[in-house]
């Protein structure tokens, strides 16, 4: 006799739906759920009312992950009479459905549309203010003022276009104007409380800069990136950077700025620019950072075919040498000295980089040669390669290892 | 008098008529939206203005429960002082005989069933007519749950002829399995598996759409109801809020999608022998588990489990409490199958197949109290 007990199963419980990140243009609701179970019931028998919501609530997050966007429209059409629920709580869910929809439009292009419901979501005050619903009041001005600021930069470029003399230019000059003053309303309320707002920020800093406000904009800036309650973002670094690059600031305020940059992600790409900076000051502090964050930067697997980083390193590490820093260049490479040959300068590495780029791979020979001798399979493989252009570069580069690489015992202190 | 209270009054009515309807049967309609309940005051007309305390009244936010109708019948019965309501004979739909047909048929269980439960009825005593008609003004004045009553019997007959152990039902479907292949041309035997497997899917489809059409459901009309006036603006303000979210969202659903409105009906699942799809098991034979034995038939299986051991004496509205895990995973089958039917709890069930038990083996019970709790024998 064969056994049932698979046939006979019991009621499957309902498990909870994982309420994931969907990517790709669509809605996703994973903090409603969340958001509206956190009623507390009060020992009071839950209303049908009560239970058939929050079984439509569930799913439409089923729909969702099944990517049955018609089903998920169907379900929400009903969910929305929770919003006419006497329990004030899950009335607040509202703004945040309205934002979350608008923001489907704007994937889909649809910004009229967006801004429409993003100004009757702004009205809807009820219930309680509580600082999450604060915030929330504030997102959705911040994406009203980021659509205005989208209107602002179309009309900005018609205007470029326009003469001076045009009629048309002040009429929408002055159109402009409102719109902006629109924007900074919006968006600035938002970026006062901690968060990540790149997206406004930037936006909200190209019209304070439009209009002239440096200051102002300047100070949005460095408190996106220096007050300690916003959360460590590098972009914020990154801005005030570019920023002050524009406004042609002192080379020291620059260096301060990308020194913090450089201790959050020392793989960026702005690391080069830092080391420029530092090579041209004055201070001998940071010409050692400098070399420091040449290193730093070729520690990462996503810049050891960055040229212009060899090229700086090879430069650097002769200059420093000729200077007698030979103390520094042996502090950075005794960390580096066990993995570096194998991660940059192995045989299969100076076939495969001679192959590619012959110019990368006579910077890397040098600085193959300095560091590790001219003994090095790199640096021997690169001089064996015949090359009409490089071969006398790579004959001074010979002649350069052997006065000045570290392996030499000529050049000890 | 609230709506709840209206709802039972009806019911009170329909039962004075002994009309061709149940009480889970009028909940369902209201269920169904046939029967304005919800929203009714949408009904009403334009110069009726509802505020205040009608809000309360008439903003309702739950389906009535049947438990919770039933005892209102009760009260609104006693208070209107009613005389005894008009007899229920064997000829009246509410009658057990005719209520387990009706049951057996849409349960796609064999007629030959309908014999047993009616073996039942008689010795339990449940078809007299002192039994189930309700007078409200006797000493105890109680209705018979006739839905309930007579979804239990059959249960128990389920019980006698197929024991219900996740054992013995699926010995016999193999007993009758073998036989169907041999004899094909000769009415079929009642194969428990099958009709099963056939009862499960469309039982799990039913509920699924049901569940559905359930989260769907919109419960705010269009008339908002508010407090007073000055609340009305809100509640309005809140209507329009919502009408404008929905406006949104149908742009992206597709219009034709809904169907019709059903019109109503008394039964939810329809099984007609020419449906090749889906076995009729109507005309199926229950000779698989009946032996003859002299002039009478016996079922193959002697033993019987009872739902209930002990009943409950204290003070609280329930006879007996069901734990799901205590029991077999057939009669849990069973039973939600049926309690999905009437839209009742389970517990309800169970508790009406134990009293429909306690009456059938009273001797038994009797006995019970003295000796130890084991499974007891039981022929018929």
């Amino acid at each position: 006799m064969s056994d049932f007990s698979e046939e006979l199963k019991g009621p499957v419980t309902d498990d909870e739906v994982e309420t994931s990140v969907l990517t790709g243009a669509g809605m996703h609701f994973p903090w409603l759920q969340t958001y509206v179970e956190t009623v507390a019931i009060g020992g009071k028998r839950k209303k049908d009312f009560a239970q058939t919501t929050s079984a439509c609530l569930s799913f439409v997050q089923e729909a969702l992950l099944k990517h049955q966007w018609q089903q998920a429209a169907e379900y929400m059409y009903s969910y929305f009479q929770t919003l006419e629920d006497s329990d004030s709580y899950k009335r607040q869910a509202a703004p945040e459905i309205s934002l979350q929809h608008a923001l489907y439009l704007l994937h889909h292009g649809m910004l009229e549309d967006a801004k429409r419901n993003l100004s009757e979501a702004e009205t809807w005050r009820h219930g309680e203010n509580t600082s999450s619903r604060g915030i929330l009041i504030n997102l959705i001005q911040a994406y009203k003022g980021l659509l205005q600021y989208y209107t602002w930069s179309k009309k900005k470029m018609e205007l470029s276009k326009l003469d001076k003399d045009d009629y048309a230019y002040n009429a929408v000059a002055q159109d402009v104007f409102n719109h902006s003053w629109k924007t900074s309303a919006n968006i600035s309320a938002l970026i006062k409380i901690p968060g990540v707002w790149d997206p406004f920020v930037k936006s909200y800093v190209e019209m304070l800069e439009f209009y002239g406000d440096r200051d102002g904009a300047q100070e949005v800036l460095t408190n996106y990136a220096y007050d300690e309650k916003f959360p460590s973002n590098p972009n914020a670094h990154i801005y005030l950077y570019n920023f002050l690059k524009r406004q042609k600031a002192p080379r020291s305020k620059m260096i301060s700025v990308l020194k913090i940059l450089y201790q959050i992600v020392p793989s960026h790409k702005l690391m080069l620019e830092f080391h420029t900076l530092l090579r041209k000051s004055e201070k001998e502090e940071h010409h050692k950072l400098g070399l420091e964050v040449l290193f730093g930067v070729l520690d990462f697997a996503g810049c050891t075919k960055n040229i212009t980083a060899w090229k700086y390193l090879a430069k650097y590490l002769k200059k420093t040498l000729m200077g007698n820093h030979l103390a520094w260049v042996q502090d950075e490479w005794n960390s580096r000295k066990n993995w570096w040959p194998s991660f940059h300068f192995s045989y299969f590495w100076a076939k495969s980089d001679w192959k590619e780029d012959t110019a990368l791979a006579c910077e890397k020979a040098f600085v193959a040669g300095l560091l590790l001798g001219k003994g090095c399979r790199y640096f021997r493989y690169i001089l064996k390669q015949d090359h009409q252009i490089l071969g006398k570069k790579i004959k001074r580069m010979k002649r350069s290892v052997k006065k000045y690489s570290i392996v030499n015992p000529r050049l000890s202190y | 008098m609230t709506v709840p209270q209206t709802l039972a009054f009806c019911y009170l009515s329909l039962l004075w008529q002994r009309e061709a309807i149940t009480l889970s049967d009028l909940l369902r309609f209201v269920e169904e939206d046939h029967i304005p309940y919800i929203n009714a005051f949408q009904h009403f007309p334009e110069q009726m203005k509802l505020y205040g305390r009608d809000r309360g009244i008439f903003g309702i936010e739950s389906w009535p429960d049947y438990e919770d109708i039933y005892k209102k019948t009760i009260e609104v019965g006693t208070f209107l002082d009613l005389p005894r309501f008009p007899d229920i004979t064997e000829d009246c739909y509410l009658h057990p005989n005719i209520l387990c047909m009706k049951y057996l048929m849409e349960v796609n269980l064999p007629d030959e069933m309908h014999n047993l439960t009616c073996h039942v009825v008689k010795m339990t005593g449940m078809g007299e007519v002192d039994f189930l008609t309700f007078d409200p003004i006797a000493k105890m004045a109680k209705t018979v749950k006739y839905d309930v009553q007579a979804v239990a019997i059959i249960v128990v007959v389920l019980k006698l002829l197929f024991l219900l152990d996740d054992n013995l039902e699926w010995s016999l479907s193999n007993l009758a399995e073998k036989h169907n292949e041999k004899n094909k041309k000769d009415k079929p035997w009642f194969d428990f598996r099958k009709w099963y497997q056939i009862m499960k899917k469309a039982f799990d489809e039913k509920k699924q759409k049901w569940e559905e059409a359930r989260a769907k459901y919109l419960w705010k009309s269009e008339k908002p109801l508010y407090y007073s006036f000055v609340d009305k603006p809100v509640a309005y303000k809140k209507r329009e809020m919502v009408v404008n979210l929905q406006k949104q969202f149908s742009t992206l659903v597709d219009s034709t999608a809904t169907a019709g409105k059903k019109s109503p009906s008394s039964f939810q699942f329809n099984w007609t022998e020419e449906d090749t799809d889906r076995t009729c098991f109507h005309g199926h034979s229950l000779q698989g588990v009946l032996k003859e034995k002299g002039q009478s038939l016996l079922t193959k299986n002697s033993l019987y489990w009872l739902s209930t051991q002990k009943f409950c004496r204290c003070y609280c509205t329930h006879v007996t409490t069901y734990e799901e895990s205590n029991f077999s995973l057939s009669y849990q089958f069973i039973l939600n199958l049926f309690s999905f039917l009437l839209r009742i709890k389970t517990s309800l069930l169970h508790e009406e197949v134990s009293l429909v038990e306690k009456k059938l083996f009273e001797k038994k019970y009797s006995v019970t109290k003295k000796k130890s709790r084991s499974k007891k024998a039981r022929r018929h």
